[in-house]
């Protein structure tokens, strides 16, 4: 018997406290950032469900998202290629014939990047690639949503060079190396001539 | 020749309104469980989300009808057809109105009884056809829950039978307002014949009817599957119980059929206990509000309302009250709610011969 009425009390809490939560206030969360003060007190009223794609919790200043590189400050000196832990960067440099241009730091550029692609689906989001860039051309984005239909559509290719320019490029460091070696070639015969 | 045609039209009108009302009582369902919860349920679909229903009914009639190659596959099929039907045919006797049921049988309330328990039968083709241990898990536990909780049940029933002498549905409602042609009294002293309203109601005309109503409504709980005794499909422990095989238009058999038992299970609460189609506003003095809202309109209306309160109310304890364990619904089937019926129909008995 103090069992039933146990059990009809309780039963009774419970309803009351689910009652008062079906009629409390239904308005739309207030979206406010994970350091905010009042963060927690915030979820005691009203609904919790952030509405992603039209609501947004605000992402930290710091945070760690996807990678961009601005094409134009790359020297290729490829050590974030070398520091990815996951070798997620593949790179592939082709010597240029003479300085191309200054990067917006003022140092001189002196390789293109036939290839310069970020395997997102690989990134682990560390952020290493970013600090070791002396050029700090390499950066975190506050972009974490996307989505694509192919995996293939996951590597990011940031160079700006099309295959015919990187050929015609490739040719001319050729040309160039040839020419140098001829006359390198030339120089010693005149050397070993002269003695 | 015409009045089969009325048939006609009125059993389409019901599974009519068993769709439908399956079609808002899910949604229903998943905005009153959001809301409890803090959470806001459906919101895209539609405004406020409510034609979310909708389109998941589209969907599902696209659906492939798989049946599971080790599938018994007579019973497999057969099964979500019976399992409706058994509730769809519980709906002819209902009554909506002063003179307006699809069919005022004699013995209404026993037919209900009747073709509900060819429900059981149902989930036990289901469980077994499907080949699949949850399922016949499930089943079992179905069968076994449906049939002890039809006792209680049936109990609380010939206790408002005994008071009212009747079990014509429509002469039951009859009783309890103001087109009553017998005496009526409130908790045995008060003569409501011509108040009318609440106090006419079946819950009010002898105390004990109110504990009945109690049992009644925890076994039609327990009836139609619906938590706290939802052990037949607990979700947590058994996937979905006897219904796990079933895809695309049979699953939504299965689903009709459960949301179509709250509804009906509801509304011979409401019908028994709750004063039917009668108006909750009693006559007083000059302001005859009783009288002002008797009828077939008005009753349509207030039935409605009064089994929507209720079919709420199921929701509202189903997003309350956690899951019962087996061997404490068959402790409290048996052990409570059985001999406080059984109380109960005596009290009625004594009722009766002393007191009416």
């Amino acid at each position: 018997m103090s069992n039933l009425t146990k059990g009809f009390t309780t039963a009774f809490k419970g309803l009351s406290i689910t009652f008062r939560h079906l009629f409390a206030s239904h308005k739309k969360r207030e979206i406010l950032p994970a350091s905010d003060n009042n963060y927690f007190k915030n979820l005691e009223g009203g609904t919790n469900t952030i509405q992603y794609p039209h609501q947004k919790l605000p992402i930290p200043e710091v945070g760690r998202y996807q990678l961009e590189v601005e094409m134009d400050d790359c020297i290729v000196c490829d050590l974030c290629a070398k520091i990815c832990p996951v070798s997620c960067i593949d790179i592939e440099s082709i010597k240029a014939t003479e300085a191309i241009g200054q990067t917006s730091d003022g140092t001189t550029k002196r390789l293109y990047a036939a290839k310069f692609d970020i395997d997102m689906a690989k990134c682990m989001y560390c952020g290493l690639c970013t600090i070791v860039c002396p050029t700090e051309c390499i950066v975190m984005t506050n972009q974490y949503d996307r989505t694509v239909f192919e995996l293939k559509d996951l590597t990011y290719q940031f160079s700006d060079m099309t295959p015919e320019m990187a050929a015609e490029k490739r040719l001319e460091l050729e040309q160039q190396q040839a020419e140098r070696a001829a006359a390198k070639l030339a120089a010693m015969q005149k050397k070993e001539g002269g003695v | 020749m015409n009045f089969y045609i009325t048939y006609f039209i009125v059993a389409i009108g019901l599974f009519g309104f068993s769709a439908i009302f399956a079609l808002f009582g899910v949604y229903a369902e998943r905005k009153v469980s959001a809301f409890i919860q803090d959470r806001l349920g459906p919101t895209e679909t539609g405004k406020f989300g409510s034609l979310q229903t909708v389109a998941d009914i589209l969907k599902m009639l696209q659906k492939e009808l798989i049946t599971p190659a080790a599938a018994d596959k007579l019973l497999f099929m057969m099964a979500p057809g019976i399992i409706f039907i058994a509730v769809y045919l519980g709906f002819a006797v209902l009554p909506w109105g002063p003179g307006l049921a699809p069919s005022s049988l004699n013995l209404g309330l026993y037919y209900i009884f009747a073709v509900l328990s060819i429900e059981t039968l149902g989930i036990l083709m289901a469980g077994w056809g499907s080949n699949n241990k949850f399922s016949i898990l499930g089943a079992m536990r179905s069968a076994a829950q449906i049939i002890s909780y039809e006792i209680p049940a049936g109990f609380a029933i010939i206790s408002v039978v005994m008071i009212a002498q009747s079990l014509n549905l429509q002469v039951i409602s009859a009783q309890q307002g103001i087109m009553a042609s017998e005496k009526i009294t409130f908790a045995g002293f008060w003569d409501v014949s011509h108040v009318g309203g609440i106090f006419a109601w079946n819950v009010f005309r002898a105390p004990h009817l109110l504990i009945t109503f109690v049992i009644y409504f925890i076994a039609s709980l327990a009836e139609s599957n619906r938590a706290p005794f939802d052990i037949p499909e607990a979700e947590s422990e058994l996937v979905a119980g006897f219904h796990t095989e079933y895809t695309g238009l049979r699953f939504a058999f299965v689903f009709l059929a459960e949301y179509s038992m709250m509804f009906l299970v509801s509304m011979i609460a409401v019908v028994l206990f709750l004063g039917a189609w009668n108006t909750p506003l009693p006559n007083i003095g000059a302001v005859q509000l009783a009288t002002w809202t008797t009828g077939a309109v008005w009753g349509i209306l207030w039935i409605a309302i009064k089994t929507l309160a209720l079919v709420g109310v199921q929701m509202w304890i189903r997003w309350t009250l956690p899951r019962f364990r087996v061997d404490q619904l068959m402790n409290f089937c048996w052990k409570v709610l059985t001999p406080t019926a059984f109380v109960c129909m005596l009290i009625s008995g004594l009722w009766r011969i002393f007191l009416m």
